[in-house]
């Protein structure tokens, strides 16, 4: 913007206003940051003296690392699936119109509305109704069911945005249904796909009321684990756990834009 | 407008030739709409044919229909005189442009054009040969490597062109494929399609609401409107023959003179406009007697101002000049006729006479001199 901006009264309240709520957002993570470093045993701010111990233990803890190993799993596992099936539901309701069409995509769609625990605790019920354990094919299905509706959105979308003339003009050039699908409209929905799978990913991670219903002792994630500890102590691992966290996913987005461009897997590029 | 060239040959016979296209009484409905009432068309091998009309008329869907995109309500389409009402587009061999080029973004220009070899099970050499010859004919040697974004509009619709062409297609279809183009570069692609078009003989259905492109461009024009073909002629005939209302106030300019019929014999029927007496088809008033009221219309071109020096004695009409329009060649005159017709005619005169010669105002004296003069029963709007 070229425009000269006269720093009215107004003008500054609002750059202040701005600023307030920058602060809000980031408050929380600036927090626990210092928190992280405290180098007493209690979750105490500000601290009054510091060190990297709680690190340590964050990185050495066993249901830490255990949890992070079964996160990556079920992540890996639920996203993958929940793309697969999701997208073949997308490619089915963009093209065909059929009876219960619609019935069909608000059953798709439901999760979104029904509460995560109300999801655990339903399949808590019939796992043990149906004397399934509570393994990870468990798990996974609940992460499945979770994070279905958004790989369905998002695919569904990048399906919208496809000219369908492509498709079209590939069939007139020959190409069987079978090969414009693998030729046109598939490698022109990556960008769709792996903003979906991406998405699924970051929501299986964190996920954390309906894993709790859902894993035991040895399936339990992440979240599940670090639930389980605040539960016994109250000292700064957790906090030094989130700055980790933040760390990576820092790292990995900017690894991400680096290499494919942000915009262009987040689909949120104009073009 | 008049200075156009007929850069046409003459349509190929189409007694001797065995259509290319053929629709036999082809519908298609959308719900309740019918987007095509039982379109029947024959398109001669090597022929051009326009189909031509306002937004919405169906053009897109009888070429959609003949490509195979959709399924046909009712009628029968052939290619080649083999029934495809029911073959699946893939297996129809035919070749399309679409306006906004859809080339497949995420290949190159080469691999867009060898796509149609590609799912031919054509060998690789051979492909190289005919991607790099599909490329000299649309004057693209070199671009092979480039993606369709680093291309400009005229040089991706080029790319579009020659992957459509590269397959040997049976017929090419086009659907407004120039209308993104500005006007110069449209001028110029016309051409060259047309030269394109004439050096392979292929058979082409070229769909436009440009009527210019349409008269330059086609050995043969379908008129439609509101989902119906309303006449199927050359671009001359349906200039100068037009067959109702709807194509000759669509096609080039016209003004309405109201006129009334005196007599009908066989062919010709006779129209008095005032103190003007003029011929005009029959055909196009069957069924109306003597004193009925009728429509005559009059291209700008064929209506002059009759001189106070010259042919003073022929009969004409007096009329005011409304405005003067000056166009660059010619000059467009609006002359209000007063009881003989409804709007200010257009008459079109050289620059060189006009500006000093009339203004708004002034009382002219007009007269229809051609002999492709039309009647139509006259229309309450
Ligand atoms: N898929 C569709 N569903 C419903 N109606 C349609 C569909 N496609 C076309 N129509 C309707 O059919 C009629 C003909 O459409 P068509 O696209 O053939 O027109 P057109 O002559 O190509 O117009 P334009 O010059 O604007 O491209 C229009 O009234 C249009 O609204
Ligand atoms: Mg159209």
């Amino acid at each position: 913007m070229s425009f000269p901006m006269r720093k009215s009264p107004l003008a500054l309240a609002g750059i202040l206003l701005v600023a307030v709520i920058l602060g809000f957002v980031m408050l929380p993570a600036i927090v626990v940051t210092i928190t992280a470093f405290n180098d007493k045993a209690i979750l105490a701010f500000p601290p009054q003296s510091y060190s990297w111990r709680w690190f340590a233990r964050a990185l050495s803890y066993d249901d830490f690392r255990k949890g992070f190993w079964n996160g990556l799993i079920v992540t890996a596992w639920a996203s993958t699936i929940a793309l697969i099936v999701g997208s073949g539901f997308a490619l089915a309701l963009h093209r065909y119109t059929f009876s219960l069409k619609s019935t069909l995509e608000a059953l798709l769609l439901s999760p979104l509305v029904i509460p995560h625990f109300t999801i655990g605790l339903g399949l808590l019920i019939l796992s043990a109704q149906l004397t399934v354990g509570r393994g990870f094919p468990l798990v996974v299905l609940a992460h499945v069911i979770l994070v279905l509706p958004f790989v369905l959105r998002s695919v569904f979308i990048s399906l919208q945005n496809l000219d369908g003339r492509l498709e079209l003009a590939a069939s007139s050039l020959g190409a069987t249904p079978r090969r414009v699908l693998f030729t046109v409209t598939l490698p022109l929905l990556v960008p769709g796909l792996v903003s979906g799978w991406l998405f699924a990913a970051i929501l299986s991670f964190n996920e954390f009321t309906a894993t709790l219903f859902v894993s035991n002792q040895t399936t339990q994630t992440l979240p599940v684990a670090m639930y389980n500890y605040v539960r016994e102590y109250a000292d700064p691992t957790l906090a030094a756990l989130s700055v980790i966290y933040i760390v990576v996913t820092a790292l990995l987005l900017t690894l991400a834009n680096l290499f494919f461009g942000l915009g262009k897997i987040l689909n949120v590029d104009a073009h | 407008m008049l200075t156009r060239t007929d850069i046409a040959t003459p349509a190929p016979s189409l007694s001797t030739a065995k259509p290319v296209v053929q629709l036999d009484g082809v519908t298609k409905r959308f719900g309740d709409a019918i987007a095509l009432h039982e379109a029947w068309l024959k398109i001669a091998p090597g022929e051009c044919m326009t189909l031509l009309g306002p937004s919405g008329c169906g053009k897109t869907t009888l070429l959609n229909l003949i490509a195979g995109f959709l399924d046909a309500d009712g009628g029968e389409i052939f290619i080649d005189g083999a029934l495809v009402t029911e073959t699946p587009a893939h297996k129809r061999e035919i070749g399309i442009v679409f306006q906004n080029y859809a080339l497949f973004p995420h290949m190159t220009v080469a691999n867009n054009i060898a796509y149609g070899l590609k799912t031919r099970g054509v060998e690789a050499g051979e492909i190289k040969r005919r991607v790099d010859e599909a490329l000299a004919l649309v004057k693209l040697n070199g671009f092979g490597d480039r993606k369709p974004r680093q291309l400009s509009g005229g040089q991706q619709q080029r790319v579009a062109l020659a992957r459509a062409l590269v397959i040997r297609p049976k017929v090419l279809l086009l659907d407004e494929p120039f209308s993104a183009l500005d006007k110069n570069l449209r001028a110029s692609m016309q051409i060259e399609l047309k030269e394109i078009q004439q050096r392979l003989g292929v058979t082409t259905v070229f769909v436009t609401h440009d009527q210019g492109e349409a008269l330059s461009m086609s050995d043969r024009i379908a008129v439609m409107s509101a989902g119906r073909i309303r006449q199927i002629a050359a671009p001359q005939d349906i200039y100068c023959r037009p067959q109702d209302r709807f194509v000759a106030s669509f096609i080039g300019d016209a003004s309405v003179l109201s006129g009334k019929l005196l007599a009908v014999t066989d062919a010709v029927a006779q129209v008095a406009v005032g103190s003007l007496s003029v011929e005009v088809p029959a055909a196009s008033l069957a069924g109306l007697a003597a004193g009925a009221d009728v429509d005559l219309f009059v291209r700008p071109e064929h209506l002059v101002p009759v001189d106070g020096d010259g042919d003073a004695t022929a009969p004409s009409l007096a009329g005011t000049v409304r405005t003067q329009v000056f166009q660059g060649g010619h000059v467009d005159l609006y002359i209000d006729l007063g009881d003989h017709a409804a709007q200010p005619v257009l008459l079109r005169s050289s620059a060189a006479l006009a500006p000093s010669k009339w203004k708004a105002g002034d009382v002219v004296r007009v007269r229809p001199i051609s002999a492709d003069l039309v009647a139509f029963p006259k229309q309450d709007d």
